[in-house]
């Protein structure tokens, strides 16, 4: 590392008013030039994208309708976690911020899209693209920080129920999609009185809703399609193999006989219909928890880790255009990966673009980082970013010891200097 | 919300089968996933695959569409709103329909003319291959034959104006009702003239319908005075008028001094938007959700001044009859360019395509 600050020193102090502002007419600049030329490479991508994905759901589902063979509950299992991970971070995510509404499209378009999680659409547009991307890392303001249950800033007052952060923590990576529907209702609004009794009235039957068709879809219409099909297999083969046994001694249409054969036909389609039934359920709900825990690490990696910077209240008042883009700059962290990644996580390896221009098509931000970055070198300011396993390292590390009273700000990288003097 | 095809006509039994599966593929619907087998099968909106291009001039072309599902009909003179993507984005246009109501190939048809400066009638006119999808919107339009057909019509055209009215002469040439027909055509030259063979062929067909083609670049253009001598009996005729708008108003003036208004009906393609900046003080726009601003002059729509300004605004037809670029009013007041009438009521939804701020305004979009 080339040179610490501390959480006292504002990574933009050393910038004039007249700098913050010329800084803001570059980036500016730069997602004008991005918005120019979107067209129909954009839109065959995104099209793309979401058939990939649909076609990935159809082919996890079909073949979860055989789970109960272990390879069929393996294979339909991993892709229909794919599936639901492309639906959540690089298409629903990404439709829901906007950044496909320049299609003028009907269907990809934030307005009208919904997708596979607990959130409803509306709650999450209000709680995610204005609080979170206006008030992004301020301290109270901000509900993203933390998610209201967790201490992540030292800078945050430490409560004793902050001991059971560390289990907390990992109870919410796997139920992320219902952690974040909860957190919509925003509780100190509702605490507060800031929302009326109709609209917490109207956001709660939305979410049951929404949780009612997300549970059916995945625990009972499925698993029951797959129950009646291997059923129906069972029973099949049954009645094939008592028809095999019995052939010469048929007796009447009630023969004792035949009433045994029919009973244990029954029981065999029963007993297969049951295993389906358990088995297609616990694959889907494995998807889920990976999704959950894939989307829970992705964004807890986006603003947790070390580099990032928070701010007080006081510390952005009177912000400019260009005081907003710097705040968006150093309170997000990049994470390092390959292309698959990237498309895997939406886009949201590069954080610092997105938060930048949240309504830039996200396969837009690979091809702009060099230029943000040459931004961030000439205005000495710091460009996060890390590899996967440490960036999710440093945040668990921070939730473990946030977890105790104290606890004090990490070291910050410095201004970013080229990729040649990169730490490590 | 961005503008959407129109509703099918699907099968009760089809729409019944479809809900009963939905709680498989919340929160998507099952259509979704079959339109990735064929996007005509969507039963959200109104898709067509285009069956064939004909050069009517060298500037026209007649595209026929083959909707997804039976079309519901419509009166001949009425238009369509029609969707097509053009680099990514989709845009939606008004055009006549030039094909009669009840094509035997269950087909329907439509007959851009280039507009250079244009956005889809180029692309419809010289980029569309057969194949290609278009969205199919509402049928609209109150400048339709009426029913029964009167037995003494008048049709005058001018360039592409003939486009309704030739939906009105297939449908009435169909029916073996063209009784009492007279129609007066201008084109510039007589390769300017769309339908040319066709026409002949209806004047071949009925002896009661007599064309009178006027090639505007030898004879001039159509005066009202010149009336007496090419229909004398124009005064008994029901008329149906469509061409460029100073000749639609210099008709219609006709047509009052007469006093027998009562027996014309006109087509405007395009309502008058616009065209005089001194109608309105114009004013500056604030968009509340992106936070941007513009400046419109008393002439420019509210939408276009945003566009400039860079906002990403919701859009469909830009004449002010679909209800896509809807924002509502947070404060100020806008003036209507087709009427000239300043109003404006906080809360109020706004069609950011044919106002302009009348002084400065905010709207929620």
């Amino acid at each position: 590392m080339t040179a610490t600050t501390t959480e006292g020193t504002s990574p933009l102090s050393h910038l004039s008013q007249e700098q913050l502002d010329a800084l803001g007419r570059e980036l500016d600049a730069i997602k004008d030039r991005v918005f120019a030329e979107l067209g129909s490479r954009d839109r065959r991508y995104i099209e793309s994208m979401i058939a990939m994905q649909r076609r990935l759901a159809v082919m996890g589902r079909v073949l979860l309708l055989a789970s109960r063979y272990r390879p069929a509950w393996v294979a339909g299992t991993a892709t229909l976690s794919m599936a639901k991970i492309l639906e959540n971070m690089e298409i629903g995510h990404n439709v829901l911020h906007g950044q496909w509404d320049w299609m003028n499209d009907p269907q990809i378009n934030s307005s009208t899209w919904d997708w596979d999680t607990a959130s409803t659409a509306e709650a999450w547009k209000h709680s995610h693209n204005y609080v979170h991307h206006t008030f992004t890392n301020i301290l109270g303001k901000d509900k993203d920080l933390g998610y209201e249950i967790m201490r992540i800033d030292p800078r945050q007052k430490w409560h004793p129920v902050y001991l059971l952060q560390p289990i907390y923590n990992l109870v919410l990576a796997a139920f992320f999609e219902w952690g974040v529907a909860l957190h919509d209702l925003d509780f100190e609004a509702i605490r507060t009185g800031k929302k009326s009794k109709a609209q917490i009235k109207r956001e709660l039957a939305g979410i049951r809703e929404k949780a009612k068709s997300q549970i059916v879809k995945d625990y009972v219409a499925w698993p029951l399609l797959s129950g009646l099909a291997m059923a129906a297999l069972d029973a099949a083969l049954e009645a094939g193999r008592s028809r095999g046994g019995n052939g010469r001694k048929r007796r009447g249409l009630l023969g004792r006989r035949r009433r045994r054969g029919l009973s244990r036909v029954l029981e065999a389609a029963l007993r297969g219909g049951a295993g389906a039934y358990r088995s297609t359920a616990s694959a889907d709900a494995t998807a889920n928890v990976v999704r959950n825990a894939w989307a829970y690490a992705i964004i807890f990696c986006g603003h947790f880790p070390d580099q990032t910077y928070t701010f007080s209240p006081e510390e952005v008042e009177d912000e400019s255009r260009g005081g907003w883009y710097v705040r968006q700059l150093v309170g997000a962290a990049n994470i390092e990966g390959s292309p698959l990644f990237h498309v895997a996580s939406g886009n949201l390896g590069y954080q610092v673009e997105h938060h930048l221009f949240p309504d830039m098509p996200s396969t837009r931000y690979a091809e702009i980082a060099p230029q943000v970055k040459q931004v961030c070198e000439r205005y000495g300011l710091p460009y996060n970013s890390g590899p996967f396993g440490q960036q999710l390292g440093m945040v668990q590390r921070t939730i473990l010891r946030l977890a105790f009273p104290g606890g004090a700000p990490r070291p910050k990288p410095g201004p970013y200097r080229g990729e040649s003097e990169r730490p490590a | 919300m961005a503008e959407r095809g129109a509703a099918p006509q699907v099968s009760p039994a089809r729409r019944r089968a479809l809900h009963a599966v939905r709680a498989f593929f919340s929160p998507l619907l099952p259509d979704d996933y079959l339109e990735l087998i064929d996007p005509l099968w969507s039963t959200r909106e109104l898709r067509g695959r285009i069956e064939r291009i004909d050069e009517e001039t060298a500037d026209t072309v007649t595209v026929l569409i083959r909707p997804g599902y039976e079309w519901t009909g419509h009166r001949p003179g009425q238009y369509l709103r029609i969707g097509v993507v053009i680099d990514g984005v989709h845009h939606w246009r008004a055009y006549s329909l030039t094909s009669e109501p009840d094509r035997p190939d269950g087909c329907i048809g439509i007959t851009p003319k280039l507009v250079d400066s244009g956005k889809v009638s180029p692309y419809l006119v010289r980029q569309a291959r057969p194949g290609d999808l278009v969205r199919l919107g509402g049928v609209e339009g109150t400048f339709v034959l009426p029913e029964p057909a009167p037995s003494k019509l008048l049709f005058i055209s001018a360039g592409s104006g003939i486009t309704p009215i030739m939906s009105m002469l297939r449908s009435l040439h169909r029916a073996e009702a063209v009784r009492d027909v007279a129609h007066i055509h201008s084109a510039r030259t007589a390769s300017d003239v769309i339908f040319a063979d066709r026409l002949r062929e209806i004047d071949e067909a009925h002896s009661g319908y007599r064309l009178r083609l006027r090639l505007t670049g030898e004879e001039g253009r159509i005066a009202p005075s010149d009336l007496d001598g090419l229909c004398p009996d124009w005064r008994s005729r029901h008329a149906f008028l469509s061409g460029p708008g100073e000749m639609l108003d210099a008709m219609s003036e006709h047509w009052e001094g007469e006093g027998v208004a009562e027996m014309l009906r006109l087509e405007r393609f395009q309502p008058t938007i616009g065209g005089d900046p001194g109608g309105g003080e114009g004013g500056t726009v604030r968009f509340a959700k992106s936070g941007l601003e513009a400046e419109c002059d008393g002439a420019t729509p509210i939408l276009v001044g945003g566009e400039e300004a860079g906002a990403v605004l919701p859009f469909g037809c830009r004449m002010g009859i679909c209800h896509t670029c809807v924002g509502k009013l947070c404060g100020g007041e806008v003036r209507d360019l087709r009427t000239g009438e300043v109003h404006g009521n906080e809360g109020e939804m706004i069609r950011t395509c044919v106002n302009a701020p009348e002084g400065p305004i905010e709207i929620a979009l």
